[in-house]
C-alpha cells in the first residue's frame, strides 16, 4: 500500500510540459436556448488518471460529461479525444463509455446479457464474449449474479453491473456520472476504494462527475471544480484544499472561516493584512500577488486554529479573542464555534486525542484565545 | 371509518389507468374519488360495481346460451325448449345434453372454412394494425408533451362519429366507380378499375381502419414511460439507432404489443359489420354465419354452439397466454 501510494505521488503527467493528454477539451460551451449550461471550458484528462468534476446541482457537470460522450451537442468549441475531433461522431462510435447515474441497465436482460450488449456490437465471436464476461464479472465480484435479472439485485450490486458494462468494452475513457449517488453512506465509502483499485487494475482513465467534495477528494487524482458551467479551478485533492484560488473554492471544499480584508504590508516573503471583520491584523509568511488596493479574504481552515484559555505571549497579530457559544462533540472532532468581539462566529475544531476529564474541557460561554500558525492563512482576492 | 378527506397524489392519470382516461379527467378529479380512496368499505363497494355488472349481464347470458346450445332444435325456431335439467318423478335429476349442435360444427365444411377464414383476417388484420399503429405510436410517444395531447385527441376522434357510417364511406372510395378507382384512373395509372369491393383486401382495409385506435392507444401508454436514458446506454455501447430499437425498445414494449393485439384480434375474429358491408360474398365470416343461423335458419341451438365455440377457441388459449404473460411482466418490473 505504501508503495502504491507512492508510485501515485509520482504520477503526475499534468506537469510534465511534454506528455500527450489524452482528453483535449477546448474552449467548450454549451448553451440551451439563452441559458449557458457549460461556459468556455478548457481542459486536459491524461491517461490512467481519475479526474474528478466538482460542484454544485445543476452546474454543468453533467452537461460537460455528456457533450464527452456524445449525447449533447458543442455549441461552440471542440473536444478531442485520443487526438480525434470528436465533432459529428455519434455515441456509438466514440471510443468511451459512460456510467449513467441512473444505471440504465437493461430490464429485460440478465446480469451477463448486459455485459454482452456491448461486446456484440463489436461483432466478436460468441467464446470471446463469454470469456470475456466472466472475466469482468470476476473483477466486479459478481460472478454468482451472472443469471440474475436486475430487478433481482441490491442497490451495490446493480452499480457493480453497470461498471462492468461500461468497462466490458475496455474502453481508454470511462465516464462516470455521479457513480456512488446512490448508495448509502457506508457502501459508498467501501466502493470509493473498490473504484480506485478496479481503475489501477485496468489502467483506464475515469473522469468521475461527482457534488461530493469528500467523494472527489478520496478518488481524484485530479479535481476541476465547476460552478456556473465555468472550471474555476484545477488541482491536486491537496492544492484545492491548501491553496483555493477563490473565495468560492475555499468556501466549497469543506468548511473554512472567511475573514474580508486590506494589505497593510506586502512584501515578497510575507504580507500583513488588517481585517476589520476579524477585527486585528493576520500575519501570513509568504508572499501573494494582489494590487495593492484590492479586497482581499483570508481564509483559515476550522483544523488550523488553535483554542486555549490563557492569552498567548503576543495578543498583537494572528490571535483573536471570543466567547465559545456552541459545542459539538462529533467522536473523532470536537466543533467549537466561537463569537468574537466584531460578533462574527469563527469555527474550530479539534481532534479528540486524550480523553478529558471535565474541569480540563472548554465549555460553553468561556473567555478564548484563538490562534494559528503563519502559514495557515490563504488570501485570496475574488 | 376514516372519514378523512387527505387529497393523496396519485390522481386518476396514475397507476394503471390508461392515458385515455388522463384526457378525460384532465380537468380535475371529481371530489368523492378522493372519499372512496380514503375509505376502505368504499373501495370495496366501487370494485363490486364493475362485477356484479359482468355477472349480470354477461355470466347469466352465457348460461342462457350455453343452456340453449345443448336443446333440441324446435321446428318452432325459438324457445321454450326442453330443460337441460329436470327432476324425475322418483327425485332422480336428468341431464339432456343434445351435442347435434356441436357435431354438426365439425363436420360441416362451411363451419370449418368460415371458421379458419375468421383466423386468417382478424391475423392478418392484426399485423397490418400493428405495422401502422407502431410508428404512429411511437412518434407521438417521442413528441413535445403539449402536442402529445393533440396527437391523442386526433387519434381517438373518429370514435365521435357512428362506426357504420365510417365503414359505409370506406365503400364510397372502395368501389369500382368509387373515389379510389377513379382518381388512380385519371392520372393514368390504371385503365380499368380495380376490384376492391368485396374481396378481402377491402375486410384487411376496414379491420385495420376501424381498429386501429385499439391498437395505437396500449402501444402509446407503454412507449411513453420508456426509460431514455436505456436508449443512450445502448448506443454508449456501440449500438446505433436501428440496433438500439431492435434490443431494447421493441422488446420491452412487448407488453403494448400484446394488448393492442389481443385488443384488435378478439373482437375482428368476431366481426360481423366489416366483412357483411365491404367483405367477399363466397366466404363468411364466423359472425356472419351465425346470424345466418340465428336470423334466417331461426336455429337457436346451432347459433349458441357456434357462439359458444367461438369463445372457448379464442379465449381459452389468451387466457392461459395471459397468465404466462402477466408472470413475465410482474417478474420484469419489480
Ligand atoms: N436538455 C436541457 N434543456 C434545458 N436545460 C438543460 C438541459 N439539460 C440541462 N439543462 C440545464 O443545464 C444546467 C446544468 O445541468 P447539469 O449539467 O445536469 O447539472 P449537474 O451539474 O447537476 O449535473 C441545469 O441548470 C439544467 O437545468
Ligand atoms: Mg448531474
Amino acid at each position: 500500500m505504501a508503495e502504491r501510494r507512492s508510485e501515485k505521488l509520482k504520477f503526475e503527467p499534468w506537469r510534465d510540459p511534454g506528455a500527450q493528454a489524452y482528453v483535449r477539451i477546448e474552449n467548450v460551451t454549451r448553451k440551451f436556448g439563452d441559458f449557458v449550461a457549460v461556459n468556455n471550458v478548457s481542459l486536459k484528462i491524461y491517461q490512467r488518471e481519475i479526474f474528478c468534476l466538482l460542484g454544485g446541482s445543476g452546474c454543468g457537470k453533467s452537461t460537460l460529461l455528456r457533450m464527452l460522450a456524445g449525447f449533447e451537442a458543442v455549441t461552440a468549441g471542440s473536444i478531442f479525444i485520443d487526438g480525434q475531433d470528436m465533432a459529428g461522431i455519434p455515441p456509438y462510435e466514440r471510443p468511451v463509455n459512460m456510467m449513467f447515474q441512473s444505471y440504465a441497465l437493461f430490464p429485460h436482460m440478465t446480469v451477463e446479457k448486459n455485459i454482452a450488449f456491448g461486446l456484440e456490437q463489436e461483432r466478436l465471436s460468441r467464446s470471446e464474449i463469454a470469456t470475456r464476461v466472466t472475466e469482468i464479472l470476476d473483477i466486479v465480484k459478481l460472478g454468482e449474479f451472472a443469471v440474475r435479472k436486475p430487478h433481482q439485485l441490491s442497490g451495490g450490486q446493480r452499480q457493480r453491473v453497470a461498471l462492468a458494462r461500461a468497462l466490458a468494452k475496455r474502453p481508454k475513457l470511462l465516464l462516470l456520472d455521479e457513480p456512488l449517488g446512490a448508495l448509502d453512506k457506508k457502501l459508498r465509502e467501501h466502493t470509493q476504494f473498490e473504484l480506485i483499485n478496479i481503475q489501477e487494475q485496468l489502467g483506464v482513465t475515469f473522469m468521475v462527475v461527482t457534488h461530493d467534495q469528500e467523494e472527489a477528494m478520496t478518488l481524484a487524482s485530479r479535481i476541476g471544480v465547476m460552478n456556473r458551467g465555468e472550471i474555476v479551478q484545477i488541482g491536486t485533492p491537496t492544492e484545492i484544499y491548501e491553496f483555493p484560488s477563490s473565495e468560492f473554492v475555499a468556501d466549497f471544499i469543506g468548511s473554512v472561516n472567511m475573514f474580508e480584508g486590506r494589505l497593510v504590508e506586502d512584501l515578497p516573503d510575507r504580507v500583513r493584512i488588517q481585517s476589520d471583520e476579524l477585527g486585528g491584523l493576520v500575519y501570513v509568511d509568504h508572499g501573494i500577488s494582489a494590487a495593492p488596493s484590492a479586497t482581499l479574504w483570508v481564509a483559515i481552515r476550522p483544523e488550523k486554529i488553535d483554542i486555549q484559555r490563557t492569552p498567548p505571549a503576543s495578543t498583537h497579530e494572528n490571535c483573536v479573542k471570543g466567547v465559545v457559544k456552541e459545542i459539538a462533540y462529533m467522536g473523532d472532532v470536537s466543533i467549537f464555534l466561537v463569537r468574537i468581539d466584531t460578533g462574527k462566529i469563527i469555527r474550530v475544531t479539534l481532534p479528540n486525542i486524550e480523553r478529558l476529564s471535565d474541569d480540563e474541557r472548554i465549555m460553553w460561554d468561556e473567555t478564548v484565545y484563538l490562534t494559528w500558525h503563519p502559514g495557515s492563512p490563504v488570501v485570496v482576492t475574488q | 371509518m376514516a372519514g378523512n378527506l387527505t387529497h393523496t397524489r396519485s390522481g386518476w392519470g396514475s397507476g394503471r389507468v390508461g392515458p385515455l382516461w388522463e384526457l378525460f379527467f384532465r380537468f380535475g378529479p371529481p371530489r368523492w374519488s378522493d372519499y372512496i380512496r380514503s375509505n376502505w368499505a368504499g373501495q370495496r363497494l366501487v370494485i363490486s360495481v364493475p362485477y356484479l355488472w359482468l355477472l349480470l349481464f354477461f355470466l347469466v347470458p352465457f348460461l342462457i346460451v350455453l343452456k340453449i346450445s345443448f336443446a333440441e332444435f324446435s321446428p318452432l325456431g325459438r324457445p321454450p325448449y326442453e330443460p337441460v335439467l329436470r327432476w324425475l318423478e322418483d327425485g332422480a335429476l336428468q341431464i339432456k345434453l343434445e351435442f347435434a349442435s356441436y357435431s354438426y360444427l365439425l363436420h360441416e365444411p362451411l363451419y370449418v372454412s368460415a371458421w379458419l377464414y375468421s383466423i386468417k383476417v382478424a391475423a392478418v388484420s392484426t399485423v397490418f394494425c400493428l405495422l401502422v399503429a407502431y410508428p404512429m405510436a411511437y412518434a407521438i410517444a417521442r413528441s413535445s408533451p403539449a402536442s402529445r395531447n393533440v396527437l391523442l385527441m386526433l387519434v381517438i376522434l373518429p370514435f365521435w362519429t357512428s362506426f357504420l357510417l365510417r365503414v359505409y364511406a370506406w365503400i364510397g372510395l372502395l368501389k369500382t366507380d368509387g373515389v379510389i378507382n377513379q382518381f388512380l384512373m385519371a392520372i393514368g395509372i390504371i385503365d380499368e378499375p380495380l376490384a376492391m369491393m368485396n374481396t378481402s383486401f377491402a375486410v384487411y382495409i376496414g379491420i385495420v381502419y376501424s381498429y386501429l385506435p385499439f391498437m395505437i392507444l396500449p402501444l402509446y401508454s407503454n412507449l411513453e414511460k420508456h426509460d431514455q436514458t436505456l436508449l443512450e446506454a445502448a448506443q454508449d455501447l456501440g449500438a446505433g439507432p436501428i440496433r438500439s430499437f431492435f434490443r431494447i425498445t421493441l422488446p420491452l414494449s412487448f407488453p403494448g404489443v400484446v394488448a393492442g393485439s389481443l385488443l384488435v384480434f378478439i373482437p375482428a375474429v368476431g366481426e360481423y359489420v366489416i366483412p357483411t358491408l365491404l367483405g367477399r360474398t363466397d366466404q363468411l365470416m364466423i359472425a356472419g354465419l351465425l346470424s345466418d343461423e340465428f336470423f334466417r335458419n331461426r336455429d337457436w341451438p346451432r347459433a349458441s354452439s357456434v357462439a359458444i365455440a367461438m369463445l372457448l377457441l379464442l379465449v381459452v388459449p389468451i387466457m392461459i397466454f395471459q397468465h404466462f404473460q402477466n408472470r413475465e411482466l410482474r417478474a420484469n418490473k419489480r
